[in-house]
């Protein structure tokens, strides 16, 4: 805040903006608002009519999303720049995170505070029950078996995606079939979730030993004369065969993250760094990963998170059953199975607990982060 | 990672849809109710419809659905008995309004169930919106939650329909449809199950059943069985006896599979209700599916040691214990239809039929294929019968809304479903049972007639912690090995400790 | 000199040539690890449903198997707790149930034991190549029902196919992908680069709402659209992915966004530029590769989305989107699951092409002559 103001009196006074209170276009900026807020009302209420489906609705949609928070946002940009300096540097920021933060707010921070708020009380939020639901959400035995699994998930997913997302980003990049590659990896991220179940139903499948198998290991076993396994029941193993799904799911996620942050690790920094004798793997570790921290800290903190609320593919594949049940799964069979909220509601927020130390670690980060 | 959080998270719906969804929607489905005493006087009208509706259906052969519909059965039924909105409606009064209904149908049973309203659409000239609200409690409990949802919903058990009603939600039934009519109609097994505590605590009627499931039935592969010169077996001595001869022939009896993703486990719990039906009194059994006799009791022990003496004994199931957790339910009983057959019985619901004719093309009902009634373990309980079933309950208050919900008391209103044949069973005792379009069926509707009693499917009318939470999940651990017996029923009934705070 | 500096190329290409090779081994191992399960998925779709629960995938691909060449009848109720003599050989019943290798290498092995009948079988190459387009043609064209009446006429019901619901799917994707990236890069770039009161507070808002499930805010947010009326239309779809989408989108661009050089913006300022200018001309072209990226992603999640179609915007054939198509036509039971072979491919067409149109973003040199060092 004084930072920017600071900034902000630095500039030279050429910047008409810099001079002060702008009438002319105050006065032209606030009808401008008025008329682009006029017309996104009307946009609303005709795609509020709109059921059916076309090209056109869309890209009606699309003007009327894209283009009204980008109208508004400039004549509101105009408006505050017609302000005085003082204000100008106030109220900037606000122009910026708060079309974003406010809609985040709206649709996904309320419903954690009513969430916060039933997670006191019992399953149809009628009695206040105090901590009751926390002290059943630490000793449950399926909950402490969902802690353990999503413990596993946490180390052995996180950091095999995060990984082999890096591994191949850094190959793709060096090899000339990197598109071609990149799709590869790229390909069971885009295959919907109702098809990854069927896809590893032909890997894990289990059939009695004088039935044909139709599972791609079992089949392995078969060929060098081994009992076929039942994968999915084989306890603890089997949570491992629930984590590669995930492995081989969400690899592409960080892959291409990773991918784009790689192009912008100056071409000429790897040139020097090689002039000067390092070798690929050296300049990978001193200017890589120095280069791309940032993004290493961001893609293993959505992946870290991502595990520890990992629900579809259990869900999918043993429906938590077997001993493989994780905090998503006993979620869902409380908020939707049980309808008893109260319970819950105080998962999720022991979930949300759960990463402040992650939280935490970003924070710091930004704090880190020099602005203007 | 978005993928783990929202969206992704409900495919994971769809997907259990698309495996489990097998089990989780009809397999929670099942229904239960006393069929008993009312067969004898069903009994006599239906054969004397018998004889006259196929007359009729060769005479006005595509029209099938409605004309003979009314001809037998609706010419018996006077609408103004049962509720003053369902006459008012056949006379037009509500014309052009417009009823929501929301059900967890899809493929060739949602087409089907489209085709039971045509005639109510063009007699009433009510509009029924239908609406596919998928195979997962979620929609419905969010739009419940949320006020938003439709007039009439199709659930697949009652026991999901008991929640609601505890909460207010549901409309007593009782003060919508005449009451001598429902006993007229319904054998009153069909009513109890339905009648749950509302919102007061005070019993209600939460919904009325339009289509039932025959699940007692134990499925053998015909032609092979008539070879082998087996015959089926009537007591629970000779089912033994015809184990331990295929045994002894060298084959596996069974085949049994309870892998059902989300919904693992619940073909087991068939299993424990229906040996439950025949060890110990009806009493029990509703004591049972109340949560009033726990799992760690003698008769529930019982039941679980005659599941155990034939499934934990791998003479006895192919494949062994290791098959039974990891096979699909669906894909079970393939090896049944093999030839010859790897296993020779297999115990499911009538549904099962849609995955023989799937996965092994060219099976043919009543010829490869047939089943025959579970029999009774302990004589003393008779001849008991365990249903699933579709009921419908009535979430606004409208006369529209009235008329159609009276409507589903009636045969007429799943008689074109009947007549298009596979995947339900009229619980009206106005149904005509020549209506049905294969001997299988006709005879799985004769089994419920005959029965001496009739439940619904147990793990349905539990509270949804034990009936598809900590039910299957015992279950699972038992029979994976996880668990011992005694820690798995301790399993199963500690759900009930979260119902009952 | 010359001579040395000629060497050094020399080895160099030829270090070249062995990292080359290295990494693209490396890499096409890796590759292929990951098309193992995809294969099965699109061998399957081309297979009928019969055969894909009875023979593995692979089977498709030449393999050796046995195959019954002649059956020998024994008599019938021949005891079987003693030798039973097949072909000149005695065997017991358990090597006849398993299948016993003769030195010619035939196979003896029950072809129904209580018929007594043993088969003869070769090994022999084999393939099940028995395709078809039946996946395919009942997912894209709509599945057949037909139906035997009790006259013993047919009635067949076509279903819809799946033009209507691609083109929903398009409609609910496109707008959901684009708009929360823009309201996204604005904030992450008020995150990255100014300084506002409560910013520690709103940027762990963004973090930690990213562990919180979408499902607590279904019950608050149809509440709320069902008072706007806006239940059951697109723009709630449109809306509540924007919602959902954000806190990762802000997250992400976030990190993109403050890893720019800093020199960058520093002299946009000293020149006099506005923040407002800095963002379109600067930020905006710079993040393309970050948006990019985010944009493949976000655009995956709705299309593949399946609960929040089914609560906001419904399952009538108008409105219903591809998921739901696909899960209506796996049916009640789950009993058509086969159809999601075909299904799995047809619907990742578009998420694909996506990912190669917007792939070429991911340039290297954006930067390139901005930065110094």
């Amino acid at each position: 805040m004084i930072q920017q103001t600071r900034e902000a009196g630095k500039r030279p006074p050429s910047s008409a903006a810099a001079i002060g209170w702008n009438a002319g276009q105050f006065v032209i900026a606030a009808l401008g608002l008025v008329v682009v807020i006029g017309l996104m009302w009307l946009g609303f209420l005709y795609l509020r009519g709109t059921k059916t489906a076309s090209i056109a609705n869309a890209l009606i949609a699309i003007i009327w999303g894209v283009g009204g928070v980008a109208a508004l946002i400039t004549v509101t940009n105009l408006l505050i720049e017609s302000l005085p300096n003082i204000w100008r540097g106030r109220l900037l920021p606000f122009l910026f995170f708060l079309p974003g933060v406010g809609i985040l707010f709206l649709f996904l921070t309320i419903p954690t505070l009513i969430t916060l708020y039933q997670s006191f009380y019992n399953s149809d939020s009628s009695e206040f029950v105090g901590l009751q639901n926390y002290i059943a959400t630490f000793t449950d035995r399926s909950m402490l078996e969902s802690f353990r699994n999503n413990l596993i998930w946490l180390f052995l997913g996180t950091g095999f995606c995060v990984g082999f997302g890096l591994l191949i980003a850094v190959l793709a990049d060096r090899s000339k079939f990197e598109v071609v590659a990149k799709a590869i990896i790229f390909l069971p991220m885009a295959i919907s979730l109702v098809g990854a179940s069927v896809i590893w139903r032909f890997m894990y499948a289990y059939a009695p030993a004088d039935q044909p198998q139709i599972g791609v290991q079992n089949a392995l076993l078969a060929a060098f004369g081994i009992p076929p396994q039942s994968w999915l029941t084989l306890q603890p193993w089997n949570n491992l065969f629930l984590v590669v799904v995930m492995i081989w799911g969400s690899t592409g996620f960080c892959m291409v993250l990773f991918s784009s942050a790689l192009k912008g690790v100056p071409a000429d920094l790897l040139e020097a760094a090689r002039v000067d004798g390092a070798t690929e793997v050296q300049a990978f570790f001193r200017i890589i990963i120095p280069y791309i921290q940032g993004t290493i800290l961001t893609v293993t903190t959505t992946t870290a998170i991502g595990t520890l609320k990992i629900f579809d593919v259990v869900y999918v594949m043993t429906g938590g059953q077997y001993g493989t049940s994780v905090v998503g799964t006993e979620f869902y069979r409380q908020f939707f199975t049980n309808r008893n909220f109260g319970y819950g509601a105080a998962i999720a927020i022991v979930l949300f607990i759960a990463i402040s130390p992650v939280l935490v670690y970003n924070l710091r980060q930004l704090q880190s982060q020099e602005g203007f | 990672m978005r993928s783990k959080k929202f969206p992704l998270l409900f495919l994971a719906t769809i997907a259990s849809l698309i495996l489990a969804a097998c089990g989780g929607s009809t397999a929670t489905v099942p229904a239960a109710t006393q069929a008993p005493a009312a067969a004898a006087t069903t009994a006599p009208e239906a054969p004397a419809e018998a004889t006259t509706a196929p007359a009729e259906a060769t005479t006005a052969p595509a029209e099938a659905t409605t004309a003979p519909a009314s001809g037998s059965a609706a010419g018996a039924t006077d609408y103004s008995k049962i509720g003053k909105e369902l006459a008012d409606a056949f006379a037009g009064t509500y014309k052009g309004t417009t009823v929501s209904l929301a059900h967890g149908l899809s493929g060739d049973e949602e087409v089907k169930f489209k085709a039971t309203f045509e005639d109510f659409q063009e007699k009433t000239g009510i509009i029924i919106n239908l609406v596919p609200a998928g195979n997962t409690p979620e929609a419905i409990s969010v739009k419940v939650q949320s006020g938003t949802i439709e007039d009439i919903v199709n659930f697949p058990q009652p026991g999901l329909m008991a929640t609601y009603a505890t909460q207010g939600k549901i409309i007593d039934l009782n003060t919508v449809i005449n009451q001598d009519w429902l006993k007229q109609n319904y054998n009153q097994g069909f009513i109890d199950t339905n009648t749950v505590p509302g919102a007061d605590g005070a019993p209600i009627l939460g919904g009325v059943f339009e289509r039932i499931n025959f699940k007692s039935a134990v499925w053998y592969p015909k032609k092979a069985f008539d070879e082998a010169g087996y015959t089926v077996p009537t007591t629970w001595e000779e089912q033994q006896a015809l184990m331990d001869n295929i045994v002894k022939d060298g084959d596996t009896p069974w085949c049994i599979g309870i892998e059902s993703a989300g919904a693992t486990g619940w073909p087991a719990t068939d299993w424990v209700e229906d040996i439950m039906l025949r060890t110990t009194s009806l009493e029990n059994y509703d004591k049972w599916t109340k949560g009033d006799l726990a799992f760690t009791s003698p008769e529930v022990k019982n039941a679980f040691k005659i599941l155990t003496d034939i499934w934990f004994n791998d003479e006895y199931v192919y494949g062994g214990r290791t098959a039974i957790a990891t096979t699909n339910f669906g894909d079970a009983p393939t090896p049944m239809l093999q030839d010859p057959p790897k296993c020779w019985m297999h115990r499911q619901g009538t549904f099962i039929t849609s995955f023989f004719e799937r996965n092994k093309p060219g099976v043919a009902a009543g010829v490869d294929y047939d089943f025959y009634y579970l029999p009774p373990i302990d004589p003393q309980y008779g001849k008991p019968v365990l249903f699933a079933g579709d009921l419908f309950s009535m979430f606004n208050d409208r006369p529209e809304v009235r008329a159609l919900i009276q409507y589903f008391t009636t045969y007429e209103s799943i008689q074109p479903w009947i007549k298009l044949g596979g995947g339900a069973i009229s619980p009206h005792k106005n149904a005509v049972l020549s209506d049905y379009t294969t001997d299988l069926e006709r005879k799985a509707a004769q089994t419920i007639l005959d029965a001496d009693s009739a439940r619904f499917d147990g793990s349905d009318l539990m509270a949804g912690e034990v009936g598809s939470g900590t039910f299957w999940k015992g279950v699972t651990d038992y029979i994976s090995g996880s668990a011992n017996e005694d820690q798995a029923l301790e399993t199963m009934q500690s759900g009930w400790a979260n119902v009952k705070k | 000199m010359a001579t040395m500096a000629k060497v050094n190329t020399g080895s160099a290409r030829r270090n070249r040539v062995v990292a080359s090779i290295l990494v693209n081994g490396v890499l096409a191992l890796i590759c292929l690890v990951w098309l193992v399960p995809l294969l099965g998925l699109l061998v399957s779709s081309f297979r009928e449903r019969a055969d894909i629960v009875s023979s593995g995938w692979w089977t498709v691909l030449p393999h050796q198997e046995y195959v019954n060449t002649t059956q020998v009848q024994l008599t019938r109720g021949l005891p079987l707790d003693q030798p039973i003599e097949v072909e000149g050989v005695a065997l017991t019943d358990d090597q006849l149930r398993a299948g016993y290798s003769l030195p010619d290498g035939r196979r003896l092995i029950w072809a129904n034991r209580r018929a007594r009948l043993v088969n003869v079988q070769t090994q022999q190459w084999l393939t099940n190549a028995n395709f078809t387009l039946s996946n395919y043609q009942n997912v894209l064209l709509g599945q057949q029902y037909t139906y035997a009446l009790a006259d013993g006429t047919t009635r067949t019901e076509q279903g819809e196919n799946m033009s209507k619901a691609f083109i929903n799917s398009i409609t609910v994707t496109i707008p959901a992908t684009v708009i929360p990236i823009l309201l996204a890069a604005f904030a992450a770039y008020a995150f990255a680069w100014m300084r506002f009161p409560g910013r520690k507070i709103m940027f762990a808002m963004v973090v930690g709402l990213l562990v919180i499930p979408g499902q607590v805010a279904l019950i608050p947010l149809l509440r709320a659209f069902s008072g706007l009326q806006i239940n059951g239309t697109f723009l709630a779809l449109w809306l509540v992915h924007t919602g959902f989408g954000l806190s990762l989108a802000i997250y992400l661009l976030y990190n993109y966004i403050s890893g720019l050089p800093r020199e960058i913006l520093e002299s946009a300022f000293i020149d006099g530029a506005t923040p407002f200018t800095i963002f379109t001309r600067l930020i905006l072209p710079l993040s393309v590769p970050a948006l990019a990226s985010f944009a493949i992603f976000q655009f995956m999640w709705v299309w593949n989305d399946y609960l929040n179609a089914l609560i906001f915007l419904g399952t009538g054939p108008e409105s219903q989107v591809v998921t739901i198509k696909l899960a209506q036509m796996i049916g009640s039971r789950g009993q058509d699951w086969h159809l999601l072979t075909a299904g799995g491919f047809i619907s990742m067409l578009l998420p694909l092409a996506v990912f190669f149109a917007l792939q070429r973003y991911f340039v290297r040199g954006l930067l390139a002559g901005s930065v110094k060092g």
